[in-house]
């Protein structure tokens, strides 16, 4: 039995009298026989409510890794939520409509991308930004795509340090499209360590902080690339008191929204932004939302710059993307509303504060030391002797940190990267370094 | 229309956080000078009830389907049942990093694998990726599948055209095209089908493949999906299936029976997802034996009651997500297949398409159905000639008057003033008369009072926008280098 099916026998009845048609299975006359003969259910019975409800709060509850401190970042990051956000979402007139297509009905939703659009170019230093991408790592790969559409360059400049699912998807998009990546090194500081840009390039991409989680110089980068696009990865949390790529002369500004306002939720739904250049506007994928007048001279906001878009340009659009991630979009709004400058940047640094004094503490333990010398933000390489055996031994205290393989495509064996934000407390940071020294 | 920085105050905060260690300058000292910003973001000062008072008031300006009936066509806005948000909320999917260990996350892989084996029943298909973020995103994998399995056999660069029904949705050629195929298109016939002699014409040695949306954008089965299939398989090419319009046989027919070589369903519309005011959704994609070497890693299995990640395909296309989908999404469209089973799913496409078919009847006496068949799911109309210069667009915001969402307009293209609508199960019989009598009202406004229609809504927080403006006069944020 359907639950959300509203008809009764009598409806059913009624409307099929109404349309003079027999009985429901008339109304599936089309479909042919043969396709018809062929289905087999999948064998599931129904189920009421709080059956489903038992068994989704048991898959919930079976994963370990919940109950584990986490010291994890890799790209996402367990930051404070402050209860305001999810309240806001949980406004179903936003939260259950459709992409706003009607503005008249859509000013709801078409005013908080406007609001949202404005703080990822302030956050960014960028002119111009999109009402998201499904996640950073798509937003990258568009992000390439459109200095490949710009500039017809083919081969894409990637750090070695770029986290390692990021350049995997990047991969795929650039496969895609018929280009191909080539592998920029870093040097001793584990900054980014670029040599000769070779013809033909499209884009350069910087982490910014990287996948080790030092934090780049992005000065004269641009200068080095010709036509190629300059495009920056960024954590938007650091961004608070980091200078923006913007500044440097970055072409488009990407990345993973997920620490603002967005839980982790076992890698999505995500967040991407992207923001570019007015002078990139029509070649940037995604929505936009614009201001403009009603017809009494109200101001309004609608959905602009659609030409670009696959319903309008099909075959020659900037992209094909149509669902994005609004409403992790509008988490990130109310998220840097209700912080405000202020709190932005006590969030960014008490994750700075917290993570250098856990990485001194490390770094002077016997068999530990950081892997670089470069300036990082809240998420450090550390070099050890035995990683796996200090994973271990961090499990056993109750904590998580990735696995040492995940610094293995970075070109790193003996290293364990941990991140720290706002949420660690200085008992949990006591209980990490007592694990090590166990 | 006030924005959340036109509230507040310097200095005003909605949370209270922890404080620092050590003075804010102090630690910003440490920063190397090249790295320090200059100029801080700004962003909105407000307090906590001027906060929640903004959102409050923006939500009050939208409409979402907890608002009211939402035809859009091709969108499936049915009801979006609570206790998936719930149960979705849960710190154990919410809180769980994606990074950890297998080991650590088997309640999160189970929900997936099990999330797979339903999907796999569903559309009949051997093999399943869960990790596109939506339906175009499912399209584009779809095509670098398509891709691999040409380069595979040595005919990448020999088959490079996929073919589409000119009835498609605008995200199959854009798709098609991000993965460097060229797209011909294919007229429908007076049916509204694919026309099979164009087909067959069109079919050769370098066709690549067919996108086909079954049913299609009329909301018209394509009775010879068999024909169609077995074409272009004997042509040497593959069938994507958009599963766009699945709710119009969900439980009934499954797309592995029509011949389909991929298909991607959309989680956020025929499995009840909420669509969030544009996203997120979710785009499994489902796959027939001759793609399963080439599906995204890594794959979740289960052996012993176990589930690992399997990441030894030498021949995937690689990851098309940075881990493994929308898991939240994932988990609230769990939730109500589990809730509907096989017979509440059966339901379900029955419903719709009963609504749909009751809602056509009774509007095609007043409005030109340029196809007039069999509808599925939706169907769609035409405005034209209702009168004096009145178009679709004025019947889709008069229909705002009458507290209606319009349905989907000017789509597909091949329809003159296209009117698609889509009421999906969830709307009781009534909602659906009163749909219609609004509809009938406004084709005799239209015909008696026209202008009550071109200067339509009139009760809608703003009146008729102007889209010239916003593209003449770009104004895309607050500050800095633009406009304002």
């Amino acid at each position: 039995m359907n639950p959300y099916l509203p008809h009764t026998a009598e409806d059913v009845r009624a409307m099929l009298d109404a349309m003079g048609i027999p009985d429901v299975e008339a109304l599936f006359s089309d479909i042919p026989a043969a396709v018809r003969e062929r289905y087999r259910p999948v064998g599931l019975p129904p189920r009421d409510e709080l059956a489903v409800q038992r068994r989704l709060i048991g898959l919930a509850e079976d994963s370990t890794g919940r109950r584990l401190i986490p010291f994890l970042g890799g790209g996402l990051y367990d930051h404070y939520i402050p209860p305001v956000v999810g309240h806001v979402l949980s406004r179903s007139e936003l939260s259950t409509a459709y992409t706003p297509y009607q503005a008249e009905l859509s000013q709801g939703t078409l005013t908080w991308m406007f609001e949202y659009q404005t703080m990822i170019c302030e956050l960014t230093g960028m002119e111009v930004a999109n009402a998201s991408m499904y996640d950073g790592a798509t937003a990258l790969a568009e992000a390439v795509l459109m200095a490949h559409r710009t500039t017809g360059g083919k081969v894409v400049l990637v750090p070695r340090s770029l986290l390692p699912h990021l350049r995997a998807v990047l991969a795929t998009y650039a496969w895609g499209a018929g280009l191909s990546l080539h592998e920029v090194p870093y040097g001793e500081d584990g900054r980014l360590a670029l040599g000769r840009v070779p013809d033909g390039t499209c884009a350069l991409v910087v982490s910014q902080p990287n996948g080790f989680g030092i934090l780049e110089d992005l000065t004269g980068l641009k200068d080095c690339l010709g036509r190629a696009f300059l495009i920056a990865y960024a954590n938007p949390i650091p961004l608070a008191v980091v200078e923006p790529p913007g500044s440097f002369g970055a072409d488009v500004v990407v990345g993973e929204g997920q620490p603002l306002g967005n839980p982790v939720s076992f890698g999505g739904p995500l967040l991407g932004f992207l923001a570019t250049r007015m002078a990139y506007l029509r070649r940037m994928p995604g929505r936009v939302s614009g201001r403009t007048q009603d017809r009494e001279g109200k101001a309004g906001y609608v959905m602009t710059f659609q030409t670009r878009e696959q319903h309008i340009r099909r075959e020659g659009a900037t992209s094909n993307i149509c669902t994005n991630s609004a409403l992790c979009a509008l988490a990130a709004t109310v998220y840097l509303a209700a912080l405000g400058p202020a709190g932005l940047r006590r969030v960014a640094l008490l994750a700075y504060e917290r993570a250098h004094a856990l990485a001194d503490r490390i770094a002077a333990l016997p068999g530990y030391g950081m892997e670089f010398s470069g300036p990082f933000f809240h998420e450090f390489a550390v070099r050890c002797v035995d990683p796996h055996g200090a994973v271990a031994k961090l499990r056993r205290a109750g904590i998580a940190v990735l696995p040492p393989s995940f610094l293995h495509p970075l070109g790193i064996e003996d290293g364990l990267l941990v991140a720290v934000t706002e949420k660690r407390t200085e008992e949990e940071l006591d209980r990490f370094v007592a694990a090590l020294e166990g | 229309m006030s924005t959340i920085y036109d509230h507040g105050a310097p200095g005003r905060r909605a949370v209270a956080l922890p404080e620092l260690g050590q003075a804010e300058e102090e630690l910003l000292a440490r920063f190397p000078p090249s790295l320090r910003r200059r100029e801080g973001p700004r962003l909105p000062e407000v307090s906590q009830p001027e906060l929640v008072r903004h959102y409050t008031a923006l939500s009050r300006m939208n409409y979402g389907v907890d608002t009211g009936f939402y035809p859009l066509g091709s969108c499936t806005m049915k009801h979006n049942p609570k206790l998936h948000e719930d149960l979705a909320r849960h710190p154990g999917f919410t809180e769980l990093h994606p990074l950890l260990p297998a080991e650590e996350c088997q309640g999160a892989l189970a929900l997936l694998w099990e999330m797979g084996e339903c999907l796999k029943g569903i559309a009949g298909m051997p093999g399943i990726t869960l990790q596109p973020a939506a339906g175009a995103h499912g399209e584009l994998t779809g095509m670098l599948l398509l891709k691999r399995w040409l380069e595979d056999r040595g005919e990448l660069g020999v088959r490079t055209k996929i073919l589409l029904p000119d009835s498609a949705h605008g995200t199959n050629p854009a798709s098609a095209a991000m993965a460097g195929f060229s797209v011909v298109s294919l007229p429908s016939d007076r049916r509204g089908m694919v026309d099979l002699a164009a087909l067959e014409g069109a079919l050769g040695p370098d066709v690549a493949g067919i996108m086909l949306t079954v049913p299609n954008t009329l909301g018209i089965f394509e009775e010879d999906i068999l024909t169609i299939t077995q074409l272009v398989h004997e042509a040497g090419g593959l069938c994507y299936f958009d599963g766009a319009n699945l709710n119009a046989y969900l439980g009934r027919a499954r797309p592995g029976d029509m011949g389909a070589d991929v298909f991607h369903i959309n989680l956020h519309k025929t499995f009840s997802t909420p669509h969030g005011g544009g996203g997120p959704g979710a785009g499994p994609v489902t796959v027939s034996e001759a793609l399963l070497p080439y599906l995204p890693v890594p794959d979740i299995v289960r052996e012993d009651g176990k589930y690992r990640l399997v990441w030894d395909r030498p021949k995937s296309i690689g990851r098309v997500h940075p881990y493994f989908g929308n898991t939240l999404v994932i988990a609230k469209a769990l939730a109500y297949i589990l809730t509907l089973g096989d017979e509440g799913l059966r339901e379900a496409s029955a419903g719709a398409v009963l609504a749909a078919n009751y809602l056509k009847a009774k509007l095609k006496g007043t409005y030109r159905v340029p196809y007039d068949r069999l509808a599925k799911h939706e169907f769609v109309l035409s405005g034209e000639g209702l009168g004096d210069g009145v178009r679709t667009l004025d019947i889709a915001k008069r229909l705002m008057d009458y507290g209606f969402h319009p349905p989907t307009v000017y789509f597909p293209l091949i329809v003159k003033e296209a009117l698609m609508i889509e009421p999906t199960e969830t709307e009781p019989r009534e909602v659906l008369d009163a749909f219609a009598e609004a509809m009938l009202r406004i084709a005799a406004e239209a015909r008696d009072h026209p202008e009550l229609l071109r200067d339509a809504p009139h009760t809608t927080p703003v009146r008729r926008l102007d889209e010239a403006r916003a593209v003449r006069e770009p104004w895309l944020r607050l500050g800095g280098g633009c406009v304002g």
